[in-house]
């Protein structure tokens, strides 16, 4: 399942699109608006996609962790538009033989999404709103 | 030739815009287009190293080739679905 849509995501639905008869472990992550810690109040998160552009570059992902673990399936759903702090953004969910493996996969996932997944994030408060476009730790 | 540019995010809002069509010279290429670019909105200068440019959905070097009805997408460092 690779999808890049406006509309809420549906978590259950993504952890069991990974189920696979072969697969000892799903790891599921799960990206969420959150609230900044420093004071400014958000009101909530606006994410721009190039929807296009952006599910080439999810499949792009998928098939770089086919050929670095033996994976069986491999789950993303990206949500752009207005996020209340507290929802996912983003949802992965990584089936492998050996929770390891699916563990470093899922990983791998979410830090080369935020290297080439053309979708952007805007903090938007009461008094103004500012592109993120930081490259840090979640 | 004519290509299409798409900004997003701080590009659009630096060009005050989110679509384009460009004429360009034949065999110009995408160093080119952001010279042009670069010299009509200011503010898409100041940006402009930060910038990756996608050509058609895939990513490409300055000095990669342009074409007619090439899609060319203007994408500032991309923040993801996490901080």
């Amino acid at each position: 399942m690779i999808e890049v849509t406006r509309h809420p995501i549906d978590i259950e639905a993504v952890t069991r699109s990974a189920y696979a008869e072969t697969s000892g472990a799903v790891v599921t992550f799960l990206g969420t608006a959150r609230q900044d810690r420093e004071g400014k109040r958000l009101i909530l998160l606006e994410y721009e996609a190039y929807p296009e552009m952006a599910l080439k570059q999810l499949e792009q992902v998928r098939q770089e962790i086919l050929t670095r673990w033996p994976a069986d399936q491999v789950s993303m759903v990206h949500r752009f538009g207005p996020i209340r702090v507290g929802e996912a953004s983003i949802a992965i969910a990584v089936s492998c033989p050996h929770r390891q493996q699916a563990f470093e996969a899922c990983r791998y996932a979410i830090d080369r999404i935020k290297e080439i997944v053309p979708v952007w994030k805007k903090e938007v408060w009461e008094d103004g709103s500012e592109w993120v476009e930081t490259h840090g730790e979640g | 030739m004519n290509v299409h540019v798409k900004f997003f995010a701080s590009a659009a809002d630096a060009a005050g815009q989110r679509e384009r069509r460009i004429g360009l010279p034949e065999g110009a290429d995408v160093r080119a287009l952001l010279d042009v670019l670069c010299e009509e909105f200011p503010r898409l200068a100041r940006l402009r190293r930060q910038i990756r440019v996608a050509v058609n959905h895939e990513y490409v070097r300055e000095s990669g080739p342009l074409k007619e009805g090439d899609e060319v997408a203007l994408i500032p460092p991309v923040s993801g679905g996490i901080r």
